[in-house]
């Protein structure tokens, strides 16, 4: 095939004008969110990171902004709902230990974490209170209940800054993290950052390519209309580019969740957001 | 009774005489179409909100039919004015009878 010059010309004049994210500041509630900041020490290649928030359409920014239209809100509803609700052999809810999710401020912003060895995601965290407390059978990492649980837990910490710990114990999942991120896969061969570093604020078809931050999980997309887990988005990245997706709740994407947590240190929490 | 069915309403509670507000409302309800077929082929039945309405002290403010391709969790926004202090009722028809409804007063001042 051939093709004229002029015409891949033209093409990349538009593709590199006027399609970085935009200016806009994000306000929830009257609360005002950071979505932009200095990027933290270890980012070699970048200087700003930038919430995906700021890439998204001036509509889709809107419906973030007001609890009532925000659609995630229905799944923060339903998690409202299984946390009082008994369920395994003990006869607990999760509000039979925890009095109020309130206490769980700042849990997100933290998490992954390390705890005895072992890099926990608040996934984790919920199915062993569900196992060893409440003798439950454990949520599906993606499932409804899961992610509705998460979105209840998450927006406690909306606002609040993104805060990993990526050194001492942390430290080799953080490299681990870092390495995946860097590494190609797929038969398209590429690496997250061939998009979220090297290319974010253009287009990659009809999608406006963001950094690729995980402030906002869980997050309700619109193409599917529901909650989706940080590790189903990985899992969706990696088919896009024609990769075998690693397990959810895997040790690569917990890895990675640390490792993409660290790279969005000082954006506002923005659980639950919404998505395209 | 369809499964997570929750009405909920955004109402301001006080408004100035004359002023037009705006009123969100939104159902949690999964909407199935009629049109699509489950793992074994057998076609998978309709189940919608099929009509929505808002009644201010008893009169009608509006009403809608709603059809089979409106994706789940309906939410309607409109605008009125308000000419004296009362309340608003709201009902959701769902397909298989059921009727869902909410209740906001207003203060006129």
């Amino acid at each position: 095939m051939k093709f004229a010059p002029w015409i891949t010309l033209a093409a990349m004049s538009v593709g590199g004008a006027a399609l970085a994210q935009d200016s806009n500041a994000l306000n929830v509630e009257g609360e005002g969110l950071v979505t932009e900041a200095a990027a933290p020490s270890h980012m070699e290649n970048v200087d700003t990171i930038y919430s995906g928030w700021r890439f998204r359409s001036s509509e889709t920014q809107a419906l973030q902004t007001d609890d009532f239209e925000n659609p995630a809100m229905i799944f923060v509803d339903k998690g409202v709902d299984l946390w009082t609700k008994v369920d395994g052999t003990e006869g607990k809810s999760c509000s039979s230990c925890h009095e109020n999710v309130e206490d769980f401020a700042g849990l997100r912003a933290q998490l992954p974490r390390v705890e005895d060895g072992k890099l926990v995601t608040m996934e984790d965290l919920i199915n062993r209170s569900r196992v060893e407390h409440m003798g439950a059978e454990p949520w599906k990492w993606s499932g409804g209940e899961m992610t509705a649980m998460t979105s209840l837990i998450s927006l406690q910490s909306r606002g609040m800054l993104v805060d990993v710990a990526i050194d001492g114990d942390a430290a080799p999942f953080w490299e681990k993290g870092k390495e995946l991120y860097y590494t190609r896969v797929g038969q398209l061969d590429m690496s997250c950052s061939n998009c979220h570093e090297d290319n974010y604020g253009t287009m990659i078809r009809a999608d406006h390519l963001s950094q690729g931050q995980i402030n906002g999980f869980p997050t309700y997309r619109l193409k599917n209309a529901k909650i989706n887990s940080i590790h189903g988005r990985f899992k969706g990245c990696m088919k896009n580019i024609r990769a075998t997706p690693f397990k959810e709740g895997g040790e690569e994407f917990k890895a990675l969740e640390l490792y993409l947590a660290s790279r969005g240190q000082g954006l506002s929490v923005e659980s639950p957001s919404v998505r395209n | 009774m369809a499964s997570g069915v929750k009405p909920r309403v955004k109402v301001p509670k006080k408004v100035a005489a004359g002023d037009t507000i705006t009123i969100k409302t939104l159902i949690s309800h999964k909407m199935e179409s009629g049109q699509r077929k489950d793992g074994d082929g057998n076609v998978i039945p309709r189940s919608i909100i099929n009509r929505f309405t808002a009644d201010f002290n008893g009169e009608n403010v509006i009403d809608v039919t709603l059809e089979p391709a409106i994706s789940t969790n309906p939410y309607f926004e409109f605008d009125a004015v308000v000419p004296e202090s009362g309340d608003f009722k709201f009902t959701w028809y769902d397909d298989d009878g059921d009727v869902y409804e909410e209740t906001k007063s207003i203060t006129v001042s």
